[in-house]
Parts: structure tokens; C-alpha cells; sequence
């Protein structure tokens, strides 16, 4: 009898205990690793000084010489590392940034200061669990000086954590979750860091403020909208830009009727749909993922009372592998304005030679920038130490803070200090003959949205 | 001292059955709510859920045909084989290449009923392969083993052909070739119900009354349910267990490859992870229904699809809850829940065998 309580007992501490391990604080380890010279290495789990992104608000970020350094022996290689979805339904979306950052390497010769690049590439799967993993895997190497990616904000939310604790910065060319870095960029309220802001991320592409302000605007006046219905998959980019479609389709004077989401992995859509039929709304805005996409626009056309809806994608979708589907002709999407110009046209023209075929997606100019951004910080920010380079990770990460005036393809850019470094041109786009691939869709602009205009310019530097 | 534990005994007994009984009238309540509020509205026509109800058998006659493999496995060996939604991708898989080739070379649209019959046969093949390696590699060492082992194992030879499935043809989603004679449809009651759901309903019911007369009247079957009842007597009694067991095994893969033909005909995409949810949606229609009973999975997919198709929009909506579809997957496996809390053992319940009992 005594033996069987003392067991309950002590099941009951373990259990307990485990609880508290469990849902306590994540504990933030405040083991620094300054030395006096800045040459000491920060090795992987050491999380930095505690100013790290922990807490919103509207800190700048802390100073120089506390997040340790990487020192790069003669000959040892600059590592990179890159987190792109490149596999799976929507390995479109990765592939051809992972390309555009090789292209971006091979332009300086495969070579940074005399050291050769290495690039660490990793998939993000396009999905928390991917993208924690594939920072884990980074972190763990403490060599790696910078991190490109990653491809989606679901898989950008963990990574950008995980990363910025471990002293790196990231930047991505298509995370475009609102919920990265900080709004409102289109009032005149102050910006406040989001939830899954963390120091040391950046990105060239759009706040999706301005996509959804953009879409929504073109719904209501191009299309003449005046009901719309959201359809979200629970990913925190699909959720914000709804969120973000929802509030500027409400101000311009419009209704969503319905603000839905279906489940990735969903392969019915005619439930749903026969709930929307019911509506009859102007517009269905679902910025979305294949194949949930591929699924609803197949799916759609038995449901008679949805044929005069307008179906609105957005960049998740302005992919090839979905825009040749004949079911998506007229369909219409919102995504970054596609960049032009000579400087674009010698990138598109060293991209078709190293691939093959034209880019398929719509942020390859972008991760291309953020490769440039990158590489131009590390050498800006590296000091020799004879054959050596010694880079600080918090200098490296200043640098990017303060940058300004950078030239690329998608404009002049200039990183405030929540991360947001992009030019936030909105294109619409109309897939008017899908055999005609992404290259057409993204030729066929119908409408523009140059928000930045509409922005105070404190908040873009 | 005895009788205060009798009286002890009784009280606990009484407090958990209140508690079961509690939940049981909550379940009740909420699903009556929920409907009566959505119906009143007058959100949706009466077509509208009618249709609801097509869409729901369709999803479901698809769950019954995988849920099949599951149930009759379990009724002869006694575990749940978890691979089995991975047998039903393989088919899914390989019909996709076939169907392309198919429409490669020109036969697709213009022959669709040979061509449809010449992709089942290649799906239902692969499907049956697949289970037929699964048991000889997987699970025949492990026929005297404890019942979890084989279970584990199941578990993880589905890891194996999801990711075999992945190395040997990639990650991207293969499509169907559409398939221009089930465009259109029928108006029955003031809905329309496509020629697709026509197919796909018409045939789960062939299959499943094909093998419910085989399980029932031939010798085979006759062998594979006594073989089930009790696999030491029915060999005492001459037959093969070995060979049934492959049969059923066979049989089972070979269900699971029509539904992959239907599935892949209908919703046209599927890639290396489709069997995954699939799988757990048929084991969850199985024990719905009624683990080991074969008419007990043929209902319990059909119920779950209904209920899938129709919860979100009839309860949920109703009750009030947002994005309500984005929970079709809760419903599924709630149902499975409500189901077991009102009859533990299933629609049609288990048929056990005296030492299971």
C-alpha cells in the first residue's frame, strides 16, 4: 500500500514537472560570448544578449560587438546558407530564388574578398515545421555568416526566431507576412513591431499592407466590387493578407460577406464553394497555395451561381505550374510589380542561360537583390586580419539596418528598422492565355499600385 | 470494510457514467442547436444541402473502399495496417502515369470507358502489389507477434512508401488529364449532380456489393470470415490460412486501388503524401462503422463523409463558430467520437472472436 502511494507520488511530481518544462518560459540563455578582440565564434544554442527580439515594440536594434563574430581562415569559404521551399506542391516558389541567388554568386565570380561563397542550401518545405528545421540545421554550423530566405512566411516565422537568437540575419526575397516586421505603413499611426518581428530579418519584397491595400483597390474600382468573400489555409502569409484585403475593402466602402479558410491538404472544395454560392459574391479573393488552389479553381465550375465571380489570386499562385491550368484563365492576381530595365533584362537573359527556361515565379528579382544585399554587406562589413576575415555579426547586422540608397533590380532600396527594405510596388496581373505560362501573366499588368507614395518616408528608412 | 466498499464502488461507477451522460447530452445539444440555426436561416436552399448530402456520399463512397482494407485486415490478423493509405497512393500514383500516357497517346477522351477500365486495372494492380509486399516483407514474420508490433511496423513501412514514393518520382503534384465525359451533369431535385459523383457512387456500390457477395457466398470468402472467427480451427478444419490471409490482404489492396482510380478521375491531383490523410480518414470510417464488420466500414465511410461534407455548414456555421471549414477535418474525427461515446463499439459493432472477447 505505502510502496503503490510513494509510486502515484512521484508519477504525479514527474508528470508535474514535465508540465512546468513544457509550457514554462522558452529560457533564453544569457551566456554572451564577447571577447575583448571580437574574435571569439559563437557556437550553436548560445542565444545572445537579451535584447534580442523577445518582446514588440519599437526598439532599435542593440549595438556592436555583442552577438560574436565569424572568422574565416585563408581559404576557408563565406558561408551562406538559404532557406527555400524546393520541394513539394509549391516548390515553384523556392526554386527559382535558390537560382537567382546562384546567379547572384557567379556574377562576383563565385568569390567574396578572395574567400569562395559556399552556399548551404536548405528546404524550408514551405511550412513551420520546415522552416524550424532547416534553421536548427544552420545554427548549428557557426560559420554561417547570413541566411537567404525563406521562400514562405509560414516557414519564415520559426526560422526568423531561431536565427535571429543565434546572432544571424536573414534576408528574405518573398516572405510578405505583415506579422515579420511591423505595421501600419499606410496610416499615420506609428509603427509597431508585429508578433513574429525578430532582429536581424529583412526583406526586399512587400509588406503584405500594401498587397492587400493594392488588391483591394483594384477590386473595388478596376472590378467594381462591392461583395467580397476571403478564403484563407490558416498560413500566416494567406491569414495577413486576407486580414489586410478585408480592412482596405471595408474602408473603400465594400462588404466581405465571408472571411473563410480551408485546411492545406483539403481536397473538397465543394462545400465550401456551395456556401459561397449562396452569396454570390463580385469577388472571391483566395491568395492561396497549390494544389488547395488547383482544387477550388477545377472545382468551381459546377457551382452556376459562382460563374460571374471574379476569382482572385495573389503571389503565392503566380507560379507556372499553376497558371497553366486552362481553368485559371481570366483569373486575376495581385503580387510585387515585376521589375524592368536593362539591369533586369541581363539578369532575366543569365538566368535563361543557367536554367533553361525563363523564371517561373515572381520574386526572383527579388531574392536576387537580397542575395546582392547580403554578399554587399558581409564585404562592407568584414575586417582582414591578414589572409583572415573577421566579420561581426552585429555590425553585419547594423549595416543592413542602415542601409540606404541600394541599388537593385526592384528599385532603390532602403531597410527601416523593423526589416522592411522593399520597394512596395503592387502589380495586378491577368492570366488572359494560360498556355502562355508566368511569363504572360506577368507581362499582362492591369493594373499598379505605387503605395509608397502613400507613406510617410520616416517609415521606409 | 466490505460493504463501505461496495458503496465506494458504486459512487465512482455513478460519477463517470454522469460525466458520459453529460457529454452525450451536450454532443446533442450542440448538433440540435447548430442545425436548427443554420437551417432556419435560411442561409442555404433546400437543393443546397441537398447537395451537400451528393457531395458527402461521393467523399464517401471513396473512404468505404479504403476503409474496407483496414477493417478486413483487422478482422484476420488483428491490427490496424497503417500502410494502407499508402497502398491506396500507390495506385493513385501510377494510375496518374498511365492516365497521362494514356492521354499522350490520344485514347483518353476518345475511348474514356476503355481507357478508364485499362487505368483501373493498372491501379488496382499496382494497389494489390503493393499490399501483397507489404504483408510478405512487413507483417507475415510478425503473425504470432503482440499485437502492437505489427502495428508499429505498419507505421513505419508507411514512412517507407511515402518517402519511396518521393525519391523514385519526386515531390511535385501529379495531375489527371481531365476527363471530358464527366463534364455536366443531371438535374435531380433541383440540384445538380454531376456525372463525376454518378461514376464514382455508381461504382463504390458495384464494388462493395461485389465484395460483400464474395465475402458472403463464395468459399473463399467463407474461408476469410473463419479464418477471422478463429485462425487455429479453421486450419484444424483444412484451410490454407496462409493463402487467405494473402487474400485478404490482396483483396483489401485491391479496393483501395479502385478508390485511387476514382479519387484520381475526380479530383485529378494527388502527389507522394496523398494516402496519408486519406489513410487516417478510412481507419477513423472503420472503427466508425464498425471495426471488423465489412458492411460496418461500407457504412461508416459513407457516414463520415456526410458527415464531413454536411457538419461544417449544419453545425458549425450554426453554433456560430468562423472559418467553419477549415475545421471539416475536427468534424470527421469529433464524429468518430460521438459515435464511439454513444455505441463503444462502433456502428455496426465488432464481431469478436472468443479470445479477443
Amino acid at each position: 500500500m505505502r510502496i503503490k502511494k510513494g509510486l502515484k507520488l512521484l508519477t504525479l511530481v514527474a508528470v508535474l514537472s514535465l508540465f512546468i518544462a513544457a509550457c514554462g518560459d522558452g529560457g533564453t540563455d544569457s551566456t554572451t560570448t564577447t571577447g575583448a578582440d571580437g574574435v571569439t565564434t559563437t557556437t550553436a544554442g548560445d542565444t545572445a544578449t537579451t535584447t534580442e527580439g523577445e518582446d514588440p515594440g519599437t526598439t532599435a536594434p542593440s549595438g556592436e560587438g555583442d552577438l560574436g563574430s565569424v572568422t574565416i581562415g585563408a581559404g576557408e569559404p563565406v558561408i551562406i546558407a538559404s532557406i527555400q521551399t524546393i520541394s513539394g506542391g509549391t516548390a515553384s516558389l523556392g526554386q527559382d530564388q535558390v537560382d537567382a541567388i546562384e546567379i547572384a554568386i557567379a556574377d562576383r565570380g563565385g568569390e567574396l574578398l578572395g574567400h569562395p561563397i559556399e552556399l548551404q542550401s536548405e528546404d524550408g518545405l514551405c511550412s513551420a515545421d520546415g522552416g524550424s528545421t532547416a534553421a536548427e540545421s544552420i545554427v548549428a554550423n557557426p560559420q554561417v555568416v547570413g541566411i537567404l530566405g525563406t521562400s514562405c512566411s509560414g516557414a519564415g516565422v520559426p526560422a526568423s526566431q531561431i536565427m535571429s537568437e543565434a546572432g544571424l540575419v536573414m534576408i528574405s526575397g518573398s516572405n510578405t507576412s505583415p506579422s515579420l516586421t511591423a505595421l501600419p505603413y499606410l496610416s499615420d499611426e506609428p509603427l509597431e513591431a508585429q508578433e513574429n518581428w525578430n532582429e536581424g530579418y529583412f526583406r526586399t519584397a512587400h509588406n503584405d499592407e500594401f498587397q492587400g491595400a493594392g488588391a483591394a483597390t483594384f477590386a473595388a474600382e478596376d472590378l467594381g466590387a462591392a461583395t467580397a468573400v476571403t478564403i484563407h489555409d490558416g498560413d500566416p502569409y494567406t491569414e495577413g493578407l486576407t486580414g489586410q484585403f478585408g480592412e482596405f475593402f471595408t474602408a473603400g466602402g465594400g462588404e466581405v460577406v465571408l472571411a473563410t479558410a480551408v485546411n492545406k491538404g483539403d481536397t473538397d472544395m465543394r462545400p465550401i464553394l456551395q456556401e459561397i454560392e449562396a452569396l454570390a459574391p463580385d469577388v472571391l479573393f483566395m491568395p492561396i497555395f497549390q494544389p488547395e488552389a488547383d482544387f477550388i479553381v477545377q472545382q468551381i465550375g459546377e457551382f452556376p451561381g459562382l460563374a460571374d465571380t471574379q476569382l482572385m489570386g495573389a503571389d503565392g499562385l503566380l507560379s507556372d505550374t499553376f497558371v497553366v491550368l486552362p481553368e485559371t484563365e481570366g483569373m486575376v492576381f495581385s503580387g510585387p510589380a515585376q521589375a524592368s530595365g536593362s539591369a533586369y533584362e541581363d539578369f532575366v537573359a543569365k538566368y535563361e542561360e543557367a536554367v533553361g527556361t525563363p523564371p517561373i515565379q515572381a520574386f526572383h528579382a527579388h531574392s536576387y537583390d537580397a542575395a546582392n544585399m547580403l554578399l554587399d554587406a558581409i564585404e562592407a562589413v568584414a575586417q582582414e586580419d591578414g589572409d583572415s576575415l573577421v566579420i561581426d555579426r552585429a555590425a553585419l547586422r547594423q549595416y543592413l539596418y542602415d542601409l540606404e540608397g541600394f541599388e537593385g533590380l526592384t528599385g532603390t532600396l532602403a531597410c527601416n528598422e523593423f526589416g522592411d527594405c522593399a520597394n512596395p510596388a503592387i502589380g495586378i496581373f491577368r492570366n488572359d492565355d494560360p498556355s502562355a505560362g508566368i511569363v504572360g501573366v506577368l507581362g499582362n499588368v492591369v493594373g499598379t499600385a505605387a503605395l509608397a507614395d502613400q507613406v510617410d518616408p520616416d517609415k521606409l528608412n | 470494510m466490505v460493504a463501505e466498499q461496495g458503496t465506494r464502488r458504486r459512487l465512482h461507477f455513478d460519477f463517470v457514467g454522469a460525466v458520459l451522460w453529460l457529454v452525450r447530452i451536450l454532443a446533442i445539444l450542440a448538433v440540435v442547436v447548430g442545425a436548427f440555426v443554420s437551417l432556419s436561416s435560411g442561409r442555404l436552399s433546400a437543393a443546397a444541402w441537398l447537395n451537400f448530402v451528393v457531395i458527402g456520399i461521393g467523399q464517401g463512397a471513396i473512404y468505404a473502399l479504403i476503409a474496407l482494407g483496414y477493417t478486413m485486415v483487422y478482422g484476420v490478423l488483428g491490427f490496424i495496417n497503417f500502410a494502407h493509405g499508402e497502398v491506396f497512393m500507390s495506385g493513385a500514383m501510377v494510375g496518374a502515369f498511365a492516365a497521362n500516357s494514356l492521354a499522350q497517346a490520344g485514347m483518353w477522351n476518345s475511348n474514356p470507358v476503355l481507357s478508364i477500365l485499362i487505368v483501373l486495372l493498372i491501379a488496382m494492380a499496382t494497389s494489390t502489389l503493393v499490399a501483397l509486399l507489404l504483408e510478405r516483407v512487413a507483417y507475415r514474420r510478425l503473425r504470432n507477434a503482440p499485437r502492437l508490433i505489427p502495428l508499429i511496423t505498419s507505421i513505419g513501412a508507411s514512412f517507407f512508401i511515402q518517402y519511396a514514393f518521393l525519391g523514385l518520382f519526386g515531390s511535385q503534384t501529379r495531375t489527371y488529364p481531365a476527363l471530358s465525359i464527366l463534364d455536366g451533369f443531371i438535374r435531380v431535385a433541383g440540384i445538380n449532380i454531376r456525372y463525376a459523383d454518378i461514376m464514382v457512387i455508381g461504382s463504390a456500390l458495384v464494388m462493395m456489393v461485389g465484395l460483400y457477395t464474395f465475402v458472403e457466398r463464395t468459399k473463399a470468402g467463407r474461408a476469410l470470415r473463419a479464418v477471422a472467427e478463429d485462425k487455429e480451427m479453421a486450419a484444424l478444419m483444412g484451410v490454407n490460412v496462409n493463402r487467405t490471409i494473402v487474400l485478404t490482404f490482396a483483396v483489401g489492396g485491391a479496393m483501395a486501388g479502385a478508390a485511387a482510380l476514382l479519387f484520381g478521375v475526380v479530383f485529378r491531383t494527388v502527389f507522394f503524401f496523398s494516402g496519408f490523410l486519406f489513410g487516417i480518414k478510412a481507419f477513423t470510417a472503420a472503427v466508425l462503422g464498425g471495426i471488423g464488420n465489412i458492411v460496418g466500414a461500407m457504412l461508416g465511410g459513407l457516414t463520415l463523409g456526410i458527415f464531413e461534407s454536411v457538419g461544417p455548414s449544419l453545425v458549425l456555421t450554426g453554433l456560430g463558430i468562423p472559418s467553419a471549414h477549415q475545421l471539416k477535418d475536427v468534424v470527421a474525427f469529433l464524429a468518430l467520437v460521438l459515435v464511439l461515446i454513444f455505441k463503444p463499439t462502433g456502428l455496426l459493432g465488432e464481431r469478436l472472436s472468443e479470445e479477443r472477447a
